[in-house]
């Protein structure tokens, strides 16, 4: 049992007082607590608490050693010696002060009996009566000495006057032994008071007695603050083996731990450290604390808290160390977790604070963008009002320099306008307003169109071209405006940049992308439509042969407003916001927009897009007659085709340079054959050659057109004659005017506008006639029934600068022909009451026999025609040309045979039509 | 309307015009019918084409009358109908009208019954198709004219 007591307490040294086992900073309040408490009230338990054998280990006889040996030992035994010296003090004061109150008790009976002989003045000379005590009584005697020295003369006179009987003297002698002897007897207790109070003194003076009271009861209280404290107490000498140790929960013996070092009694995490620790405290000579953590096979994991000091012999040699350990899991763990629910709180508020950072950032930015899109509206409406006004003022009389000046205005106007416009896409991109939408949509197409798009507007000599290889799907899925956005934008960028050289845009499948196999939305977009479609990522190339971009100038190219160089912005204007819409766009859509170039020698931008594909299941579903008829057979070309190309200066946008790789064609065709409906298709191949047949048709015509050439060239001389015919042309027209406003009224509402229209286009044909009289102009007749093609075919021919007359069945145009001679005649074949196969016949046989005989026989109005008659006149061959749908029944055989000189086929366009013109009327 | 949009609905009738074509509803006739259209006849398209659906609707009310028939058997006079749909058609550029009436044409030459019953539901599609896209053109036509011709006093 170690007793450590603190050296610097010994001011209040008492038995009841006992200072802190603790060091002063471990439990303050267990230490007052145990303070306050008064041991006076507790013996009774203390004396219980010390009978029992508390389970304590200790080398008992190694404790006194230590005790003399250290200095805590010698300051411990000096504390008793103090204490027994204080005690020892008291004792004497106590004893001073009983004898104190033994004088005053006998000066009081002094007192008492100087009374007595002043209350009985006769006794006077009795000098034997002394007190010899001490000093204290010699000033009474002094006293006593003078009154009885002054009483004594008086008294002696009275009493040798006065008595002198023997038996007064007597009385009086006896009287006075008595009290005498009283005092006596009461001298003599005193003495023995006194000495007994000595022996007492001696008794009392055996300090061992003393120490071993206190040293017993400091054990019992020290057993009674400990017996239940969990806390393992030991010491250790300098190579750390135990010499002592108390433990309250032992799970040792005493022979396990005595003597060993902690490595050597434990194993396990911790032990190490403990040990280093204390090594260290050793070494350093200076106490502290430390928490270490046990996970001992012994009793399991444990957190300890360690206090170790040093202890020194009385020379100032370290001997050891004394160590305290208390174990604190529970509150180690509770500290751990408080520090963690402090961690989570400081996190949560940091996160909480960043959150609303965040939150505000965002709504500050929603706030700017909706203020730029409010703004941009805003700066649009009056911008609008000043470019138009100044495309208006272009429009009126302005000298070169302010027409220049205005030119200027109007396409600064249009830049800020298109940036404007480019602002609201970007902030409708930005803000997420924008929706992709899927469509099922052709590659090809829509490169073929973004192209023709492209260059009809195309102001350059470049060429365009289009290659898409044959894996990409003919259909894919996707947002095929957004798609056409961005291609637009990039070939127009293209060419924008480029001088000379070609532009194209290349299309080919490619495996899934690096970047997009972490994407997680997409991969599920995946998942999820796997039964149905798959995906494709088609890379799409758009290469120039431009001016390039420097390679400095490449990571800011998709920034807004940023263009390559202030240059090029100034060179070539442009907003520089096109390459960011069209990089959002390509994000928007899962993909990535990357560029290379070369300064000097192009650029190429690609973009990599998944796209969703039909699986052929699909694709067989949608095979119904529809697309079928309207799409793929019409126009097999158009979905197949890999390769276009769009040379300068085309004179059609329509003309391409042809399918040159058109792999695609025969699995497609397959398909369609098995297709449900053979029959439609059969016949719907047909009209998809329609006019590559007509083309040919017509170069075979060419050499017979060459001969009706040479045949009605000699027709064509008299062209006075056909002057002469103008003015009955007029009459016929007349006629033809209230001809056709009775068919309307007979037929009804509808017929009214092209009556009308014949009117109109007859009066305007006699003002021509009126204004140009004398001119050359050849006489047509267009034989239709239908509107819209009469409308049409008027409307080519007043642009090549020729009017028609109108028949609309067979027997009209007999009719007409028989009126007026016509320098050409456009028959169309089909036509209700008489075809114009027959119709070309009567006329024909007309020609030949000079009367209409035929005619009538075929059931043509007899009269119209005889009265007619009287105008006969030997006609050369009529030029009629036969305007045909390519139907079976209108084969050009047929027409041939029929007596017509060529043919067009349906639909006329101005081209075929100008070129028939040339043909026959010069 | 300030008269200040003509740009950009030229650009939306120029985007409607494409997707048309893109789907093949229109060919190159149809643009051969607007180049016809000059000074002297500003209103040609827009007249050709509303006597092209007038004309029309007429033509597809008699073939469903003719064809509703139930002791029907005049497959001439259908096909003299649909010759009548598909000139016009074809004139104007309606190339899928125009297809699908082939298809319808070759069908009443067999005298398939069924089968001109479903060409004619699928020309009927596709004419109301092309009437829808046509009205939409037109509309913007008429709002780009108003906004071109809009003229501030100087």
């Amino acid at each position: 049992m170690v007793c450590e007591m603190e050296t610097d307490q010994i001011e209040e040294m008492d038995v009841e007082v006992l200072s802190s086992m603790w060091p002063e900073d471990v439990g303050t309040e267990a230490d007052k607590q145990f303070n306050v408490e008064k041991p006076a009230g507790d013996l009774d338990t203390l004396k219980e608490v010390t009978i029992e054998e508390t389970p304590t280990i200790a080398d008992l006889t190694r404790l006194p050693d230590l005790l003399n040996s250290t200095h805590q030992g010698t300051s411990q035994l000096t504390n008793l010696v103090k204490q027994w010296e204080y005690m020892q003090d008291n004792a004497v004061r106590l004893l001073r002060e009983e004898l104190k109150n033994l004088n005053r008790q006998r000066e009081e009976a002094e007192a008492k009996e100087l009374k007595i002989i002043e209350d009985y003045k006769f006794e006077s000379n009795e000098p034997e009566n002394l007190p010899v005590l001490d000093e204290t009584s010699d000033l009474f005697r002094k006293f006593r000495q003078k009154k009885r020295d002054a009483l004594v003369d008086s008294k002696k006179i009275e009493i040798d006057e006065e008595f002198d009987t023997v038996a007064y003297w007597k009385q009086k002698a006896l009287s006075l032994e008595k009290m005498l002897k009283a005092s006596t007897e009461r001298e003599r207790r005193l003495v023995e008071k006194l000495h007994e109070s000595l022996k007492t003194m001696e008794s009392h003076a055996a300090p061992v007695q003393e120490l071993t009271q206190n040293l017993k009861r400091a054990e019992g209280f020290l057993h009674f603050i400990l017996q239940n404290a969990p806390i393992v107490m030991g010491h250790q000498d300098k190579d750390l083996r135990y010499l002592f140790i108390y433990n309250k929960y032992p799970s040792l013996r005493e022979q396990d731990i005595l003597g060993k070092t902690d490595v050597e009694i434990f194993h396990g995490g911790g032990v190490k450290e403990s040990e280093d620790f204390k090594r260290e405290v050793l070494e350093k000579g200076k106490a502290s604390k430390r928490e270490i953590t046990f996970t001992t096979d012994l009793f399991g994991s444990k957190t300890f808290l360690i206090y170790v000091e040093p202890v020194y012999n009385k020379a100032g040699e370290k001997i050891g160390i004394n160590y305290m350990g208390m174990e604190v899991t529970d509150q180690v763990v509770k500290r751990e977790k408080m520090a963690k629910l402090r961690e989570d709180n400081a996190v949560r508020k940091a996160m909480e604070s960043e959150l609303n950072k965040t939150i505000h950032i965002t709504e500050e930015t929603m706030r700017a963008k909706q203020m730029l899109a409010t703004m941009s509206h805003e700066i649009r409406s009056p911008l609008s009002g000043v470019v138009g006004m100044a495309e208006i003022l272009s429009t009126t009389k302005l000298d070169k320099e302010q027409r220049q000046l205005l030119n200027v205005m109007i396409s600064s106007g249009d830049l800020v306008l298109q940036l404007i416009n480019d602002i609201l896409d970007l902030s409708k991109v930005e803000s997420g307003v924008m929706k992709l939408e899927a469509t099922k949509f052709r590659p090809r197409e829509v490169v073929k169109h973004v192209l023709q798009t492209a260059a009809a507007s195309l102001k350059k000599s470049l060429t365009l071209e289009g290659n898409i290889t044959d894996d990409v799907p003919i259909e894919v899925v996707g947002d095929v405006l957004r798609i056409r956005q961005i291609l637009t934008n990039l070939i127009s960028n293209a060419i924008k940049f480029t001088h000379d050289g070609h532009v194209g845009i290349k299309l080919q499948v490619i495996s899934e992308p690096s970047f997009a196999s972490d994407n997680s939305l997409n991969a599920d977009a995946e998942v999820d439509n796997n039964l149905t479609e798959t995906s494709v990522w088609i890379r799409c190339d758009i290469y120039d042969t431009g001016i390039g971009i420097p390679e400095n100038a490449l990571p800011c190219l998709f920034k807004k407003y940023m263009q390559a160089s202030a240059d090029h912005a100034r060179k070539y204007g442009g907003t520089g916001l096109g390459l960011a819409i069209c990089k959002q766009l390509v994000e928007l859509m899962g993909g990535q927009l990357t560029v290379t170039s070369r300064v000097n020698e192009g650029s190429t931008f690609t973009f990599i897009l998944p796209y969703k594909v039909a699986t052929s299941d699909d694709y067989s579903d949608d095979q119904d007659e529809f697309s079928d008829m309207t799409d793929h057979q019409s126009e097999p070309d158009d979905t197949t085709e890999g390769y276009f190309q769009f040379k300068p200066l085309l004179g059609s946008i329509y003309s391409n340079g042809g399918p040159v790789i058109g792999n695609g064609f025969l699995p497609h065709k397959v398909m369609l054959t098995t297709s449900p409906i053979k029959l439609i298709n059969g016949f719907v191949a047909d009209p998809s050659n329609n006019t590559g047949q007509s083309e040919i048709v017509q170069v075979e015509n060419g050499g017979y057109v060459d001969e009706t050439k040479l045949e009605t060239s000699s027709g064509h001389c008299p062209e006075s004659a056909h002057q002469y015919e103008n003015g009955n042309g007029r009459c016929f027209s007349k006629e033809s005017e209230s001809c056709s406003s009775s068919q309307a009224s007979s037929e009804g509402g509808t017929l009214e506008m092209e009556s009308e229209l014949t009117v109109s286009s007859q009066r305007e044909e006699e003002k021509a006639e009126t204004n140009l009289k004398e001119s050359s102009k050849p006489k047509i007749l267009l034989v239709e029934d239908n509107k819209i093609n009469i409308m049409v075919a008027k409307s080519m021919m007043k642009q090549l600068g020729h009017t028609m007359d109108i028949a609309n069945n067979g027997v009209e145009a007999i009719n007409a022909i028989n009126r007026s001679s016509y320098d050409l005649v456009l028959m169309d074949v089909c036509m209700p009451v008489l075809d114009g196969l027959k119709a070309t016949r009567l006329i024909r046989s007309y020609e030949e026999s000079g009367n209409w005989n035929a005619a009538i026989e075929a059931g043509v109005d007899k009269e119209i025609l005889e009265n007619e008659q009287v105008c006969v006149r030997s006609t050369n061959r009529l030029p009629i040309i036969a305007m045909t749908a390519n139907t079976l029944a209108e084969s050009s055989e047929e027409c041939y045979a029929n007596g017509m000189d060529s043919f067009i086929s349906k639909p006329v366009t101005l081209q075929k039509l100008r070129e028939c013109l040339q043909q026959y009327l010069h | 309307m300030l008269g200040l949009g003509v740009d950009r609905l030229q650009a939306d009738i120029n985007r409607l015009l494409a997707s048309l074509f893109h789907q093949g509803v229109l060919d190159e006739h149809f643009l051969q019918l607007q180049q016809l259209q000059d000074e002297t006849s500003p209103n040609f398209v827009y007249d050709v084409i509303n006597i092209y659906f007038d004309e029309s609707e007429k033509l597809l009310r008699n073939l469903r009358l003719l064809l509703m028939d139930r002791e029907f058997s005049d497959y001439k006079k259908i096909g003299l109908h649909l010759n009548q749909l598909v000139g016009s058609s074809s004139s104007i550029g309606a190339r899928r009208v125009r297809n699908v009436c082939v298809a319808f044409r070759s069908a009443s030459e067999l005298s398939n019954r069924p089968g001109c019953l479903r060409g004619l539901e699928v020309v009927e599609h596709e004419y109301h198709y092309l009437k829808n896209m046509m009205h939409e053109l037109f509309q913007l036509e008429q709002q780009r004219l108003l906004a071109a011709g809009v003229r501030y006093p100087i």
